[in-house]
Protein backbone atom coordinates (compact mmCIF):
# COMPACT_ATOMS: atom_id res chain seq x y z
CA UNK A 1 0.00 0.00 0.00
CA UNK A 2 2.27 2.22 -0.95
CA UNK A 3 0.06 4.41 -1.92
CA UNK A 4 -1.60 5.59 1.37
CA UNK A 5 1.92 5.62 3.06
CA UNK A 6 2.81 8.15 0.98
CA UNK A 7 -0.45 10.07 1.60
CA UNK A 8 0.14 9.98 5.50
CA UNK A 9 -3.46 7.94 5.94
CA UNK A 10 -5.37 11.39 5.86
CA UNK A 11 -8.49 9.41 7.15
CA UNK A 12 -6.68 8.18 10.57
CA UNK A 13 -8.45 5.36 8.97
CA UNK A 14 -4.91 2.87 9.82
CA UNK A 15 -4.52 1.62 6.61
CA UNK A 16 -8.62 1.46 5.61
CA UNK A 17 -9.98 1.82 2.40
CA UNK A 18 -13.73 2.56 2.04
CA UNK A 19 -15.51 1.85 -1.26
CA UNK A 20 -18.20 -0.49 -3.28
CA UNK A 21 -17.31 -3.59 -3.85
CA UNK A 22 -17.47 -3.21 -7.12
CA UNK A 23 -15.29 -0.29 -7.10
CA UNK A 24 -12.50 -2.43 -5.34
CA UNK A 25 -13.03 -4.97 -8.18
CA UNK A 26 -12.96 -2.81 -11.45
CA UNK A 27 -9.68 -1.16 -9.51
CA UNK A 28 -7.63 -4.58 -9.68
CA UNK A 29 -9.30 -5.51 -13.34
CA UNK A 30 -8.44 -2.34 -14.58
CA UNK A 31 -4.95 -2.32 -13.04
CA UNK A 32 -4.11 -5.91 -14.07
CA UNK A 33 -5.03 -6.35 -17.78
CA UNK A 34 -2.92 -9.35 -19.86
CA UNK A 35 -2.91 -8.78 -23.49
CA UNK A 36 -2.05 -11.52 -26.24
CA UNK A 37 1.01 -11.01 -27.30
CA UNK A 38 0.78 -10.21 -31.24
CA UNK A 39 1.69 -8.33 -33.54
CA UNK A 40 0.41 -7.99 -37.40
CA UNK A 41 2.01 -5.43 -39.55
CA UNK A 42 4.07 -2.33 -38.87
CA UNK A 43 1.98 -1.13 -36.36
CA UNK A 44 3.10 -4.08 -34.56
CA UNK A 45 6.68 -2.28 -34.62
CA UNK A 46 5.06 0.54 -33.17
CA UNK A 47 3.68 -1.66 -30.40
CA UNK A 48 7.06 -3.13 -29.71
CA UNK A 49 8.39 0.35 -28.55
CA UNK A 50 5.52 0.64 -26.48
CA UNK A 51 6.57 -2.67 -24.53
CA UNK A 52 10.24 -1.64 -24.53
CA UNK A 53 11.62 0.48 -21.24
CA UNK A 54 11.34 3.72 -23.02
CA UNK A 55 7.02 4.12 -22.85
CA UNK A 56 6.97 0.36 -20.55
CA UNK A 57 3.53 -0.75 -21.21
CA UNK A 58 4.49 -3.03 -18.04
CA UNK A 59 3.23 0.39 -15.62
CA UNK A 60 -0.24 -0.15 -16.26
CA UNK A 61 -0.38 -3.40 -15.28
CA UNK A 62 -0.39 -5.40 -18.95
CA UNK A 63 1.68 -8.31 -18.78
CA UNK A 64 2.05 -10.01 -22.14
CA UNK A 65 0.89 -13.76 -22.86
CA UNK A 66 1.53 -16.04 -25.58
CA UNK A 67 -2.25 -17.30 -25.12
CA UNK A 68 -5.40 -16.27 -25.72
CA UNK A 69 -7.05 -18.35 -23.15
CA UNK A 70 -4.42 -16.25 -20.20
CA UNK A 71 -5.48 -13.04 -21.83
CA UNK A 72 -8.25 -10.20 -20.76
CA UNK A 73 -7.49 -7.72 -23.97
CA UNK A 74 -5.98 -8.32 -27.19
CA UNK A 75 -4.24 -5.37 -29.67
CA UNK A 76 -5.16 -5.68 -33.43
CA UNK A 77 -1.85 -3.87 -34.34
CA UNK A 78 -2.29 -3.83 -37.98
CA UNK A 79 -3.55 -4.50 -41.08
CA UNK A 80 -6.07 -7.46 -41.08
CA UNK A 81 -6.55 -9.85 -44.24
CA UNK A 82 -8.67 -11.42 -45.15
CA UNK A 83 -7.33 -14.95 -45.00
CA UNK A 84 -6.01 -13.40 -41.28
CA UNK A 85 -9.23 -12.43 -40.34
CA UNK A 86 -10.46 -15.72 -39.69
CA UNK A 87 -7.40 -16.76 -37.68
CA UNK A 88 -7.89 -13.44 -35.38
CA UNK A 89 -11.72 -14.15 -34.90
CA UNK A 90 -10.90 -17.53 -33.44
CA UNK A 91 -8.25 -16.12 -31.10
CA UNK A 92 -11.00 -13.70 -29.60
CA UNK A 93 -13.18 -16.76 -29.33
CA UNK A 94 -10.38 -18.28 -27.24
CA UNK A 95 -10.13 -15.31 -24.95
CA UNK A 96 -12.34 -16.10 -21.41
CA UNK A 97 -15.27 -13.02 -20.74
CA UNK A 98 -14.45 -10.27 -19.65
CA UNK A 99 -12.78 -9.55 -22.82
CA UNK A 100 -11.64 -6.63 -24.41
CA UNK A 101 -10.44 -5.08 -28.05
CA UNK A 102 -8.15 -2.68 -29.06
CA UNK A 103 -7.73 -1.51 -32.71
CA UNK A 104 -4.58 -0.16 -33.58
CA UNK A 105 -4.12 1.72 -36.73
CA UNK A 106 -5.63 3.08 -39.36
CA UNK A 107 -5.45 -0.35 -41.04
CA UNK A 108 -7.19 -2.36 -38.07
CA UNK A 109 -9.57 0.81 -37.77
CA UNK A 110 -11.05 0.75 -41.26
CA UNK A 111 -8.43 -0.67 -43.86
CA UNK A 112 -6.14 2.80 -43.78
CA UNK A 113 -4.33 2.92 -47.22
CA UNK A 114 -6.16 -0.04 -48.29
CA UNK A 115 -9.03 0.92 -48.46
CA UNK A 116 -9.93 1.16 -51.86
CA UNK A 117 -7.76 -1.40 -53.93
CA UNK A 118 -7.05 -4.05 -50.82
CA UNK A 119 -9.08 -6.68 -52.46
CA UNK A 120 -7.57 -8.59 -49.66
CA UNK A 121 -7.94 -6.28 -46.90
CA UNK A 122 -10.43 -6.59 -44.43
CA UNK A 123 -11.65 -3.00 -44.13
CA UNK A 124 -11.61 -2.91 -40.28
CA UNK A 125 -11.92 -5.27 -37.25
CA UNK A 126 -14.88 -4.28 -35.98
CA UNK A 127 -16.58 -6.20 -39.01
CA UNK A 128 -15.55 -9.64 -37.25
CA UNK A 129 -15.06 -8.70 -33.67
CA UNK A 130 -16.24 -5.87 -31.28
CA UNK A 131 -13.95 -3.02 -30.54
CA UNK A 132 -13.82 -1.38 -27.66
CA UNK A 133 -10.83 1.33 -28.20
CA UNK A 134 -10.35 2.50 -31.63
CA UNK A 135 -6.34 4.13 -31.51
CA UNK A 136 -6.32 6.26 -34.77
CA UNK A 137 -2.73 6.62 -36.91
CA UNK A 138 -0.91 5.12 -39.34
CA UNK A 139 1.02 3.83 -37.68
CA UNK A 140 0.26 5.98 -34.01
CA UNK A 141 2.70 6.61 -31.78
CA UNK A 142 3.59 5.21 -28.49
CA UNK A 143 2.12 7.73 -26.54
CA UNK A 144 -1.71 7.06 -28.49
CA UNK A 145 -1.14 3.78 -27.74
CA UNK A 146 -0.49 4.58 -24.11
CA UNK A 147 -3.98 7.13 -24.09
CA UNK A 148 -5.75 4.56 -25.69
CA UNK A 149 -4.75 2.17 -22.74
CA UNK A 150 -5.90 4.67 -20.58
CA UNK A 151 -9.04 4.95 -22.03
CA UNK A 152 -9.69 1.21 -21.67
CA UNK A 153 -8.99 1.16 -17.77
CA UNK A 154 -11.48 3.94 -17.24
CA UNK A 155 -13.93 1.71 -19.61
CA UNK A 156 -13.16 -1.17 -17.17
CA UNK A 157 -13.03 1.05 -13.71
CA UNK A 158 -16.83 2.02 -14.72
CA UNK A 159 -17.72 -1.36 -15.85
CA UNK A 160 -21.30 -2.56 -13.66
CA UNK A 161 -20.16 -6.20 -12.21
CA UNK A 162 -23.25 -6.89 -9.79
CA UNK A 163 -26.41 -4.56 -11.48
CA UNK A 164 -25.30 -5.66 -15.20
CA UNK A 165 -27.16 -9.20 -14.42
CA UNK A 166 -30.38 -7.31 -13.21
CA UNK A 167 -30.14 -4.63 -16.30
CA UNK A 168 -29.34 -7.22 -18.63
CA UNK A 169 -31.87 -9.54 -17.71
CA UNK A 170 -34.38 -6.87 -17.75
CA UNK A 171 -33.71 -6.04 -21.18
CA UNK A 172 -33.76 -9.47 -21.91
CA UNK A 173 -37.72 -9.60 -20.88
CA UNK A 174 -38.36 -6.13 -22.43
CA UNK A 175 -37.19 -8.01 -25.43
CA UNK A 176 -38.88 -11.42 -24.61
CA UNK A 177 -42.66 -8.79 -24.28
CA UNK A 178 -41.87 -7.13 -28.00
CA UNK A 179 -41.37 -10.30 -29.41
CA UNK A 180 -44.60 -11.87 -27.64
CA UNK B 1 30.45 -11.67 -68.97
CA UNK B 2 28.19 -8.57 -70.25
CA UNK B 3 24.23 -9.54 -71.73
CA UNK B 4 25.52 -9.22 -75.47
CA UNK B 5 28.25 -11.39 -75.02
CA UNK B 6 25.56 -13.94 -73.17
CA UNK B 7 23.46 -13.18 -76.10
CA UNK B 8 26.14 -14.49 -78.90
CA UNK B 9 26.83 -17.69 -77.11
CA UNK B 10 23.04 -18.62 -76.25
CA UNK B 11 22.51 -17.96 -79.77
CA UNK B 12 25.36 -20.58 -80.70
CA UNK B 13 23.77 -23.03 -78.56
CA UNK B 14 20.37 -22.59 -79.51
CA UNK B 15 20.13 -21.03 -82.20
CA UNK B 16 16.06 -19.54 -82.67
CA UNK B 17 14.82 -20.14 -79.36
CA UNK B 18 16.90 -17.22 -78.47
CA UNK B 19 14.40 -14.54 -79.79
CA UNK B 20 16.59 -10.85 -79.21
CA UNK B 21 18.26 -9.07 -76.58
CA UNK B 22 16.90 -5.32 -75.83
CA UNK B 23 16.11 -2.67 -72.95
CA UNK B 24 17.50 1.06 -73.05
CA UNK B 25 20.35 1.30 -70.91
CA UNK B 26 23.45 -0.87 -70.29
CA UNK B 27 22.53 -1.69 -66.83
CA UNK B 28 18.83 -2.54 -68.15
CA UNK B 29 19.36 -5.13 -70.91
CA UNK B 30 17.59 -8.71 -71.41
CA UNK B 31 17.45 -11.48 -73.34
CA UNK B 32 14.34 -12.89 -74.97
CA UNK B 33 13.91 -16.39 -75.41
CA UNK B 34 11.16 -19.36 -76.27
CA UNK B 35 9.42 -20.30 -73.15
CA UNK B 36 9.45 -23.86 -74.99
CA UNK B 37 12.97 -25.02 -74.09
CA UNK B 38 13.29 -22.67 -71.05
CA UNK B 39 14.76 -25.25 -68.55
CA UNK B 40 16.94 -26.41 -71.04
CA UNK B 41 18.51 -22.66 -71.45
CA UNK B 42 18.58 -22.33 -67.48
CA UNK B 43 20.49 -25.08 -67.29
CA UNK B 44 22.74 -24.15 -69.33
CA UNK B 45 23.25 -21.11 -67.94
CA UNK B 46 23.86 -22.58 -64.48
CA UNK B 47 26.18 -25.33 -65.31
CA UNK B 48 28.72 -24.09 -68.31
CA UNK B 49 31.99 -22.88 -67.38
CA UNK B 50 31.76 -19.80 -68.57
CA UNK B 51 28.00 -18.04 -67.00
CA UNK B 52 27.50 -20.48 -63.61
CA UNK B 53 24.57 -18.76 -63.04
CA UNK B 54 23.79 -20.42 -59.81
CA UNK B 55 21.32 -17.67 -58.09
CA UNK B 56 17.97 -17.06 -59.37
CA UNK B 57 17.40 -13.70 -57.12
CA UNK B 58 14.16 -13.12 -58.90
CA UNK B 59 11.36 -14.92 -60.70
CA UNK B 60 8.50 -12.28 -61.56
CA UNK B 61 5.23 -12.68 -63.69
CA UNK B 62 4.31 -10.11 -65.67
CA UNK B 63 1.05 -8.91 -67.40
CA UNK B 64 1.84 -6.81 -70.10
CA UNK B 65 0.02 -3.94 -72.18
CA UNK B 66 -1.68 -5.62 -74.51
CA UNK B 67 -2.71 -8.47 -71.54
CA UNK B 68 0.27 -10.80 -72.79
CA UNK B 69 2.11 -12.50 -69.62
CA UNK B 70 6.09 -12.54 -69.38
CA UNK B 71 7.94 -14.10 -66.92
CA UNK B 72 11.04 -12.89 -65.77
CA UNK B 73 14.17 -14.57 -64.31
CA UNK B 74 16.40 -12.43 -62.61
CA UNK B 75 20.12 -14.53 -62.55
CA UNK B 76 23.38 -13.66 -60.79
CA UNK B 77 26.30 -15.88 -60.23
CA UNK B 78 28.22 -15.36 -56.89
CA UNK B 79 31.26 -17.17 -58.12
CA UNK B 80 31.64 -14.90 -61.53
CA UNK B 81 29.70 -12.01 -59.92
CA UNK B 82 27.51 -11.26 -63.49
CA UNK B 83 24.18 -10.97 -63.97
CA UNK B 84 21.36 -11.44 -67.02
CA UNK B 85 18.08 -10.91 -66.95
CA UNK B 86 16.26 -13.32 -69.01
CA UNK B 87 12.41 -13.01 -70.60
CA UNK B 88 9.55 -15.24 -71.53
CA UNK B 89 6.36 -14.27 -73.01
CA UNK B 90 3.55 -16.00 -72.87
CA UNK B 91 -0.14 -16.10 -74.68
CA UNK B 92 -3.29 -14.18 -73.06
CA UNK B 93 -5.43 -17.46 -72.59
CA UNK B 94 -4.26 -19.97 -70.56
CA UNK B 95 -0.51 -18.84 -69.58
CA UNK B 96 1.72 -21.91 -69.29
CA UNK B 97 5.52 -23.09 -69.21
CA UNK B 98 7.95 -25.56 -67.78
CA UNK B 99 9.13 -25.15 -64.41
CA UNK B 100 12.47 -24.27 -63.51
CA UNK B 101 11.91 -25.30 -59.69
CA UNK B 102 14.59 -28.17 -60.36
CA UNK B 103 17.11 -25.64 -61.66
CA UNK B 104 17.39 -23.49 -58.89
CA UNK B 105 15.65 -25.13 -55.23
CA UNK B 106 14.18 -21.37 -54.80
CA UNK B 107 12.12 -21.16 -57.99
CA UNK B 108 9.59 -22.98 -55.74
CA UNK B 109 7.83 -20.28 -54.14
CA UNK B 110 8.44 -17.24 -56.79
CA UNK B 111 6.38 -19.74 -59.18
CA UNK B 112 4.16 -20.12 -56.62
CA UNK B 113 3.40 -16.52 -56.48
CA UNK B 114 3.41 -15.93 -60.17
CA UNK B 115 0.65 -18.95 -59.99
CA UNK B 116 -1.06 -17.00 -57.40
CA UNK B 117 -1.69 -13.54 -58.34
CA UNK B 118 -1.17 -13.89 -62.00
CA UNK B 119 -2.37 -17.06 -62.99
CA UNK B 120 0.79 -18.04 -64.79
CA UNK B 121 1.06 -21.98 -64.65
CA UNK B 122 4.37 -24.12 -64.07
CA UNK B 123 3.89 -27.25 -65.66
CA UNK B 124 5.90 -30.21 -64.08
CA UNK B 125 6.17 -27.76 -60.47
CA UNK B 126 5.37 -30.59 -57.67
CA UNK B 127 2.99 -28.42 -55.65
CA UNK B 128 1.24 -25.70 -57.71
CA UNK B 129 -1.25 -23.86 -55.14
CA UNK B 130 -1.49 -20.78 -54.37
CA UNK B 131 1.08 -19.28 -51.77
CA UNK B 132 -0.03 -16.02 -50.39
CA UNK B 133 -4.17 -16.12 -50.93
CA UNK B 134 -6.23 -18.66 -49.27
CA UNK B 135 -6.58 -21.56 -50.76
CA UNK B 136 -10.15 -21.13 -51.94
CA UNK B 137 -9.74 -17.75 -52.96
CA UNK B 138 -11.46 -17.05 -57.26
CA UNK B 139 -9.49 -15.51 -59.54
CA UNK B 140 -6.09 -14.14 -60.11
CA UNK B 141 -5.84 -10.60 -58.12
CA UNK B 142 -3.04 -8.84 -60.04
CA UNK B 143 -4.90 -9.60 -63.69
CA UNK B 144 -5.96 -6.43 -65.29
CA UNK B 145 -9.19 -7.51 -65.50
CA UNK B 146 -9.38 -8.72 -61.91
CA UNK B 147 -12.68 -7.80 -59.98
CA UNK B 148 -12.64 -8.21 -56.46
CA UNK B 149 -14.79 -10.57 -54.31
CA UNK B 150 -17.81 -9.31 -52.91
CA UNK B 151 -17.95 -11.32 -49.97
CA UNK B 152 -15.52 -13.48 -48.48
CA UNK B 153 -16.29 -16.58 -46.00
CA UNK B 154 -19.91 -14.54 -45.03
CA UNK B 155 -17.35 -10.89 -44.63
CA UNK B 156 -18.25 -8.29 -46.62
CA UNK B 157 -14.88 -7.11 -48.27
CA UNK B 158 -15.60 -3.71 -50.21
CA UNK B 159 -15.22 -0.46 -47.79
Amino acid sequence: MGLLNRLGDPYNAEGVILGTMEQILNWGRAKSDWFMSFGLACCAIEFMAVNASHFDFMRFGTIPRPSPRQSDFMIVSGTVTMKMAERVKRLYEQMPDPKYVMSMGSCANAGGPYWEHGYHVLKGVDRIIPVDVYVPGCPPRPEALLEGMIMLQSMIRKEEIFKKRDKIKAEDEAKDIKAV
Amino acid sequence: METLEIFDRLQAEFGAEIIDTGGAAPGDLFISVNPERIVDICLYLRDSAEMKFDYMSSLSGVQNKDNSFAVVYHLYSVSLKHRVVIKTGLAEENPKLPTVERVWKCADWHEREAFDLLGIEFEGHHNMIRILNPYDWEGFPLRKDYQGQEEYHGVRIPY
